[in-house]
């Protein structure tokens, strides 16, 4: 068989079949719709992080897609299989909670050998992948039989995904694992994760309300607002090419100018001026637009010096973000309509001390998002 | 050794009496310690002084004899019985309510949530009324011709079982007089239980049974334990249920000490019979809570 296939599709790797497919899958509590129209093919093996702000749903779904809630509507199929209603013990994934929820009453190792245990397997047994477990996610040996309440936070949360490695799950769910810690632990432990991702070759899921931690670990972002996914894509897309404000804001901070067309230009609808804009990302004929640009993107103005677009306004605040400075600029006039401006630059081309106050700030139209919401 | 001698010496008239004063929380706590000592320690220590007196007399203070004690441990009395049915009684009561209990403090826990400990009390509420009048209650029940046979034969049926005066129905009433006792601290030690960890467990791959076995069952036993000693303790001198609805049909040990104080006026003995059954309930209950890791079945150690 092998050899009658001819050279150039082997070449050629086969497409990845999704392992979990989401398709027009909503919740509802009474009349609220917490999740809507969720339509999403995760790949195999890949890690995917869904972000969104509290009470945006994110929750609800990971709680359907591993089976303690069922969705109202819509179906959920792994490896082609529906499991709309399957519990959670017959499902072949596992959820790391956001409380950990680690049994109290056991030691590491009971905690770790918990779905052995169920499956049957003898002490011996038990033991023997516990401890294999415990070196995948780097915990002395010794700590199999401490008491699992007595471990710092950090080795808690190892304590959990070894515990979630047990049940050899094929898909792995995170229910924000990380919020609790403090950030230098949390950096930790993000790379640690990123690095069991690639050791294992699990499908991890994570959901989290940090994009920052999301563009760090995942393979592709989706981001969620009131229940629906808006947009899903790479980090570099998500940064990149936000497909409208609520995704260009949520992944950091941003100018947002609302324009109006009148004729063949843009009018500025906050601040006045003539702008030129950048062509909206799907093409689409707009009336009205906002144009969101980058503090990174936005400059200073040297005399003579020419951007797409400038705007002169006041520096009247100037922030150290440690290799950079954000400055913050106070554009048009109180009678036509005033507005901050966000300007970030390296330390290296900052304002010299004495300089001016008054300055001319520009973007080029390339380096700006035209959105139509 | 004289420097440190004259070092720790109080050095002034203010120092001398504030030494010989109490701490402020000592103070503080001295009402409730002469209260306790008064109407608890007290009346301990006068059984305690009759039962080693001199039986059938007053002589308490003045006399010292182990007579009592040995009358009680004498085979051919037969005060063991009533203790034995006492203990027996006790343990069954113990045993029936956590399996009544169980399921009642699981389903207040899931309808109920954080309220059940609440709910749990308004079980609380029939303590407000006398336990003899409320075994009377049952009586007009159970008797001939009352509530059940009554009405069973109004309907035409052959009328209700004669249950009353027997050994069955007092175990009935016992379980259902100390039904609060094992409810309310049994529903706490369920509330104790995380819904996350269930979850979880779940989530694991287990199955109901073993989820009540590995995780519900040790995670609320700290409660459970608290109910059974509880109840065990309260039903072990038990004697209204033995006398009212079981009309004398068994002699528990409290009847036999109240029996030694009144009818047959012998204070030593009854004494001698309630120290025993003190200490042997004080024995118990200390081995147990001992056993009773709080701090490590909550995962705090």
């Amino acid at each position: 068989m092998l050899q009658t296939l001819p050279a150039a599709s082997t070449a050629v790797e086969a497409p990845r079949l999704p392992i979990l497919q989401l398709v027009g899958v909503r919740k509802m509590f009474g009349g609220f719709a917490a999740v809507e129209g969720i339509d999403l093919d995760v790949r195999e093996g890949e890690f995917l992080t869904i972000v969104g702000p509290s009470g945006s749903g994110k929750t609800t779904l990971l709680r359907m897609l591993a089976g303690m809630d069922t969705p109202s509507e819509g179906n959920i199929t792994l490896r082609g299989e529906l499991i709309n209603d399957v519990p959670p013990n017959k499902r072949p994934t596992c959820l790391v909670f956001q409380s950990l929820a680690l049994f109290p009453h056991k030691s590491v190792g009971e905690n770790i050998a918990f779905a052995l245990k169920v499956k049957g397997a003898d002490a011996a047994t038990r033991k023997k992948r516990a401890l294999e477990l415990m070196r995948i996610v780097r915990l002395p040996d010794n700590y199999h039989d401490k008491n699992v309440m007595k471990c710092s936070g950090g080795e808690r949360q190892r304590v959990a995904l070894a515990r979630a490695f047990a049940y050899d799950p094929e898909v792995l769910f995170f229910d924000e694992p990380l919020s609790a810690l403090d950030y230098k632990l949390k950096k930790a432990l993000e790379k640690e994760l990123k690095d069991l991702h690639r050791e294992t070759g699990k499908t991890f899921i994570y959901i989290t309300h940090s994009l920052e931690e999301a563009m760090v670990m995942s393979d592709r972002i989706g981001v969620m607002r009131a229940g629906r996914l808006v947009q899903v894509g790479t980090p570099e897309e998500i940064y990149g090419a936000p497909v409208d404000r609520f995704v260009s804001e949520f992944v950091g901070e941003v100018n947002t100018l609302k324009m109006k067309r009148v004729g063949q230009q843009w009018q500025g609808v906050d601040v006045p001026g003539t702008f030129t804009l950048g062509s909206p990302q799907n093409g689409a004929v707009l009336d009205e637009a906002f144009v969101v640009i980058r503090p990174e993107y936005m400059r200073f103005l040297a005399a003579g010096e020419r951007a797409d677009n400038q705007l002169k306004g006041t520096v009247y605040n100037e922030y150290s973000l440690g290799s950079r400075i954000q400055y913050q600029v106070r554009v048009g006039s109180k009678d036509a309509g005033e507005k901050v401006m966000l300007v970030e630059l390296s330390r290296a081309r900052a304002l010299p001390p004495g300089a001016s106050r008054e300055v001319t700030i520009g973007w080029d139209a390339a380096d700006a998002f035209t959105l139509g919401s | 050794m004289a420097d440190i001698a004259l070092a720790r010496a109080p050095e002034t008239a203010r120092q001398v009496r504030q030494a010989r004063m109490l701490s402020v929380g000592a103070r503080c706590a001295l009402p409730v310690a002469v209260l306790l000592g008064i109407g608890f320690l007290a009346p301990m220590v006068a059984i305690l002084a009759y039962s080693f007196a001199t039986p059938r007399s007053f002589d308490v203070f003045r006399s010292f004899t182990l007579e009592n004690f040995a009358s009680i441990f004498d085979p051919t009395n037969t005060v063991w019985l009533s203790f034995a049915w006492s203990v027996g009684f006790a343990l069954f009561t113990v045993a029936i309510l956590a399996v009544i209990a169980y399921p009642i403090a699981y389903g207040l826990n899931a309808v109920f949530g954080r309220w059940a400990g609440f709910i749990s009390v308004l079980f609380v509420f029939p303590l407000f009324v006398s336990e003899n009048v409320r075994l009377y209650g049952w009586v007009l029940f159970f008797i001939k011709n009352g509530v059940l046979d009554g009405t069973l034969k109004w309907l035409g049926l052959p009328g209700g079982p004669e249950v009353l005066y027997t050994p069955g129905v007092t175990l009935f009433g016992m379980a259902y007089t100390y039904l609060p006792f094992m409810l309310f601290p049994m529903t706490l030690g369920l509330a104790l239980v995380p819904r996350d960890l269930v979850d979880a467990a779940r989530d694991l791959g287990a199955g109901r049974l073993f989820i009540w076995r590995e995780i519900e069952l040790p995670l609320a036993m700290p409660g459970i334990l608290i109910g059974m000693l509880l109840t065990f303790v309260l039903a072990i001198g038990a004697t209204a249920e033995a006398k009212i609805l079981g009309g004398q049909s068994i002699i528990v040990i409290s009847h036999d000490i109240e029996i030694a104080f009144t009818y047959s006026q012998n204070w030593p003995l009854g004494s001698a019979l309630a120290v025993v059954v003190s200490v042997f309930i004080a024995a118990l209950t200390l081995t147990a809570l001992s056993k009773l890791d709080l701090d490590r079945m909550l995962g705090r150690r």
